[in-house]
């Protein structure tokens, strides 16, 4: 019974691995989409760090799946741990930097197509 | 001493699992590695206390789950505000008051805030923190009262 | 699944593209700053999944590198742009002694 499932977890995990895969570079893109269209500096902050998370934990997630060996399972969960670990470190360093310098962040509710004049683009 | 202790063994299991080889000549060459890295984090005096905590790794995992089962949950809004056709946020910036004392435990909480999404540590101030949120409802009085109990629980033990 | 992995990859470099963009166009030297750190993590995980793509899951020690590399470079600029010098010290000189710890 036990063998049985492992054999079928062996036989799924290739598919399963390039499911993830996919999971995590549509999240990304969706990540990158808010990049573009989102109003000002810090709220695009916001939507980059949708990458550094859900994005590379699916995707890396995927890779582990899909690891002919323990080794390599060793380097992904080293990769993630060190993108955890860095991502919001430098999403910090590059707000305070950004806060430090002045830049003023838009507040108050944003939406249905208002034209942002400070940076002039289309909300 | 201890710290270096650790940082010998951390360092020893993290070459061999990158490498994975027994060869004479890569093992020599993790060694010499080894004994430079040490040596260059001893003149750079960065192994102290704060920087080595490896009696709290089992808070810490602990921690780490409960994260990221918030991350989780906290990606799912900014996903849905990033594809919805109309644009619908509500940007604010709040100041945060944390019970963390220590330098570590402020980082660990200034970085659980900067990596869920939807809310970024923007600079820290002694105790009070500077935060932006995409949601002001995210980022309302008490909304991080739980991460900031459990990081200080995390790296200083006890909490508040 | 390689066709998954063909279509991960091609999604993955969509997303570099669309980031390109905004490190072009990005009004303010922040924005451009964001879109390239995010533009390296990409680049990890992109180097990842090609090594997966093409069988050589040995990239995953270059990306590991890059990982690191694009930390340190992200880190290197800001503190460039702010003290217009890379030799300021970034840690606090020997702080004064702390209260109860």
């Amino acid at each position: 019974m036990l063998t049985d499932a492992i054999e079928f977890f062996h036989l799924v995990r290739p598919w399963l691995g390039g499911a993830f895969c996919l999971l995590g570079a549509v999240l990304t893109v969706i990540g990158t989409a808010g990049v573009l269209r989102f109003p000002d500096f810090y709220t695009r902050l916001h939507a980059a760090s949708i990458t550094d998370t859900a994005g590379a934990t699916a995707l890396l997630i995927g890779m582990g799946l899909m690891a002919p060996g323990w080794v390599v399972v060793a380097k992904v969960a080293a990769i993630w741990v060190f993108l955890f670990l860095t991502s919001p470190t430098a999403s910090h360093a590059i707000a305070n930097a950004a806060h430090v310098a002045g830049l003023e962040p838009l507040i108050g509710r944003l939406g249905r197509g208002e034209v942002d004049p400070a940076s002039g683009e289309e909300a | 001493m201890g710290y270096f202790i650790g940082l010998l063994i951390t360092l020893v299991v993290f070459w061999y699992t990158m490498s994975g080889m027994n060869k004479p000549l890569i093992l020599s060459l993790g060694a010499v590695s080894v004994v430079l890295t040490m040596v260059l984090s001893w003149r750079l005096k960065i192994v102290d206390k704060d920087s080595s905590p490896y009696g709290r790794i089992v808070q810490f995992l602990l921690y780490w789950v409960w994260l990221f089962v918030e991350i989780l949950k906290a990606n799912w809004r900014v996903i849905r505000a990033c594809v919805k056709a109309d644009l619908d946020i509500n940007p604010a910036l709040v100041k945060v008051k944390t019970v963390c004392r220590s330098d570590l435990a402020k980082t660990t909480f200034a970085n659980s805030i900067t990596l869920t999404p939807g809310t970024v540590t923007v600079s820290v101030e002694g105790d009070k923190l500077l935060v932006h949120a995409l949601y002001e409802e995210d980022a309302e009085p008490g909304a991080f009262d739980e991460m900031d109990r459990r990081s200080a629980w995390a790296s200083d033990g006890g909490g508040a | 699944m390689n066709l998954l992995l063909a279509s991960a990859t091609v999604a993955l470099l969509l997303g570099i593209v669309l980031l390109l963009i905004r490190a072009l166009m990005g009004p303010t030297l922040y924005d451009r700053v964001l879109a390239v750190n995010s533009f390296g993590t990409k680049t990890v995980l992109l180097l990842g999944l090609l090594g997966f793509a093409m069988g050589r899951p040995d990239f995953l020690d270059i990306a590991l590198l890059y990982a690191l590399i694009n930390f340190v470079s992200t880190i290197a600029i800001l503190k460039f742009f702010r003290y217009r010098s890379f030799q300021v010290s970034l840690s606090r000189r020997a702080p004064a002694p702390k209260e109860g710890s």
